[in-house]
């Protein structure tokens, strides 16, 4: 009996070390996006980027789920912990509740999400301070409006959009008080992060109401934000991916918000074996979110402006401007 | 003068929200005046912004645009009445596997052609129908009152938005003064007697199809090419339902059902409009009460006001010539 049981043991053994061994070459990272598409120019684009990024700089291939509908999050994250994927990343504060239910379910499965906070052993939880990025752009907004009237466009009304709307007037209102604040949201289902026509829509209302700036933080919905100002020759914010480039010059800058470093960080640590579960901020300290500067804005955004940005920058940083916050932003919907 | 404004503004924001609602709801109009329920509509609107979209992307042509968009809107139409008309197939079956076949395949085929994720690239201007502007709406723009209405509501739409307009008027004519009409209208509600005629109830259901075929893609193609730059998933978002929600409000008549969907695309602009603007009394109503607002309408004027609804008699049943 004890000679079997130790035989049991060496053979346990042994397939432990052959899957450690099988694991170590065969490194399987899993990426689910939120709904609107890998390719929306926006959040889930930036969570592509930065798996990409992983792939390229490591050789690991990832494998990817794009799901249609609500339902799927929970169906996708227990598929892929059940083929033993060594992370998953989620992304986006709807995979709240499926990512608790499911990490409950498969405890030795290592899973990250992005926007979402869950307390479990083996959930890393990232999220950014939106607020702080947002009240960057809400400044640029202030500075460069000449109606005095600003825009902001929310895609579905829920805690986390409220975050940026927040940042961005107590931004704007950091250059001057007599702004006049204009805000809409396309819509209280997750169907309102892809209604492009909808968004445009109420862009248009927007500026024939006299704002020339308007925020959208609204996914591919927002894309309708950005094709409204080229039409009527005025201009928009973009979010999350740097969106300069989508109609140059209509896009005043983008609030960048660095979900391609969350996730680059995320599957890097996990391969390196440095992956640890908990909460993780990224603010405007941490890199995870700015505004984006580049070729196509440069005409839009002048010195004195940088200066101003900068130096509100620093103060973000070192906690001398404390940006408002909104309870419950990364709890689940 | 601030109010008149506002009203200016909603006015012409619903003719562009109402634009595809019309041309849908037409469409389901023909269909079912001629005895065909067709519940695809949202799945071949879906399919013409796609096809659409995709044909403008690659030729850089909107009228290319709109020839792919009503091509494949005839083509699902032809589908939908082939099962229903000559199989005499479940309708609403029918239907419903158009608009889920259509909901996956278009964002598969996006992503298989344009490697974007099941989008299609962003349209440039020259690939989009832009807005039209008037002669002289710019002069005119600060004429009271006239001005307003002229430049403001009147210029500035696009081209399919004109075209729906006249299409309105034209399939009334259609259906209650020509003869292909009374054909129409007959099939839908006695196929036996047109049959007993000796004029042939597949045929016509077959140009019924085709009819809203047209009408459908039309819908579609100012989805992603006018009032969009581009297809984007789903991007329909439930306006082909909302389309047949018209159509019963207007009870299958032309006119009414364009006053439905007037009435939708009012609502759904001020919706917008009415969103963290403090009322008088009231105060600030939260975003889920003013998006709930087309809903409540729905149920309100369904429930109260728009009194006995007769559908079409033969609406829905399959033409079998040995009963």
């Amino acid at each position: 009996m004890k000679k079997i049981l130790k035989q049991m043991g060496v053979a346990l053994a042994l397939t432990v070390t052959a899957t450690a061994v099988a694991a170590a070459q065969d490194f399987k990272p899993v990426l689910l996006y939120d709904i609107g598409g890998k390719f929306d120019k926006s959040f889930n684009e930036a969570a592509h980027n930065g798996a990409e990024q992983f792939k390229n700089e490591f050789g690991d291939a990832y494998r990817d789920f794009e799901p249609n509908s609500e339902t799927q999050y929970e169906q996708a994250l227990k598929r892929f912990a059940r083929r033993k994927a060594d992370v998953i990343v989620a992304v986006g504060v709807g995979y709240s509740v499926a990512v608790k239910n499911v990490a409950k379910r498969y405890p030795n499965v290592k899973f990250t999400v992005i926007d979402a906070i869950i307390d479990l052993p083996n959930v890393q939880s990232i999220t950014f301070k939106e607020n702080e990025g947002s009240f960057l752009v809400g400044m640029i907004a202030a500075m460069k409006t000449e109606s005095k009237n600003i825009g902001f466009i929310g895609g579905m009304d829920i805690p986390l959009i409220r975050r940026f709307e927040q940042g961005y007037v107590e931004g704007a209102k950091y250059i001057r008080d007599d702004l006049n604040f204009v805000e809409n949201y396309v819509g209280t289902t997750p169907a309102a992060w892809n209604d492009p026509i909808k968004a445009s829509e109420m862009a248009r209302s927007q500026y024939s109401r006299g704002v020339d700036v308007i925020f959208s933080a609204a996914g591919p919905s927002g894309l309708g934000v950005i094709q409204a100002a080229k039409d009527n020759g005025k201009l928009a914010i973009g979010v999350d991916s740097n969106q300069n480039h989508v109609a140059p010059g209509s896009v005043l800058t983008s609030m960048m918000k660095r979900v391609d470093l969350a996730v680059y960080q995320a599957m890097k640590e996990a391969k390196e074996g440095n992956w640890k579960s908990g909460h993780r901020v990224m603010g405007l300290k941490e890199g995870g979110v700015d505004f984006a500067l580049d070729e196509h804005n440069d005409g839009l955004i002048t010195a004195d402006m940088k200066t101003k940005l900068e130096d509100a920058k620093s103060k973000i940083i070192s906690g001398e401007i404390v940006v408002g916050d909104v309870a419950g932003s990364n709890s689940g919907h | 003068m601030e109010f008149f404004a506002d009203l200016v503004l909603l006015t012409d924001s619903t003719f562009r929200i109402a634009t595809p609602l019309v041309l849908t709801a037409l469409a389901g109009l023909v269909c079912e005046r001629g005895g065909v329920v067709d519940i695809g509509l949202e799945g071949k609107m879906l399919a013409s912004a796609f096809a659409a979209a995709a044909s403008a992307a690659v030729t850089g042509s909107p009228w290319a645009g709109m020839a792919a968009g009503i091509g494949a809107s005839i083509l699902l139409a032809l589908l939908h009445g082939y099962v229903s008309i000559s199989q005499r197939g479940n309708q609403i079956v029918s239907g419903m596997a158009i608009n889920i076949a259509v909901a996956g395949l278009a964002p598969t085929l996006a992503n298989f052609w344009f490697q974007k994720g099941g989008q299609t690239p962003l349209l440039g201007d020259e690939a989009r129908f832009s807005t039209i502007t008037f002669p002289f709406a710019e002069s005119l723009a600060d004429v009271p009152v006239i001005g307003a209405l002229y430049s403001e509501i009147l210029s500035g739409h696009n081209i399919i938005t004109y075209m729906t307009i006249v299409i309105v008027p034209l399939v009334a004519w259609m259906l209650y003064k020509t003869r292909f009409g009374l054909r129409l209208r007959a099939v839908g509600e006695n196929p036996e007697a047109v049959d007993t005629a000796g004029i042939s109830v597949t045929l016509l259901r077959y140009q019924a199809m085709v009819i809203a075929g047209v009408l459908c893609g039309l819908a579609g193609t100012v989805l992603s090419t006018g009032l969009g730059a581009g297809f984007i998933r789903d991007m329909s978002a439930g306006k082909g339902y909302l389309a047949l929600a018209a159509m019963i409000f207007g009870k299958w008549k032309p006119v009414p059902t364009l006053l439905a969907c007037l009435l939708f695309g009012f609502v759904d602009a001020l919706q917008g409009r009415l969103q963290g603007v403090a009322l008088p009394l009231i105060g600030e109503i939260p975003v889920q009460f003013t998006i709930m607002l087309p809903y409540v309408l729905t149920v309100i004027i369904l429930a109260g006001f728009v009194g006995k609804i007769q559908a079409p008699r033969a609406s829905g049943i399959p033409y079998e010539k040995d009963h």
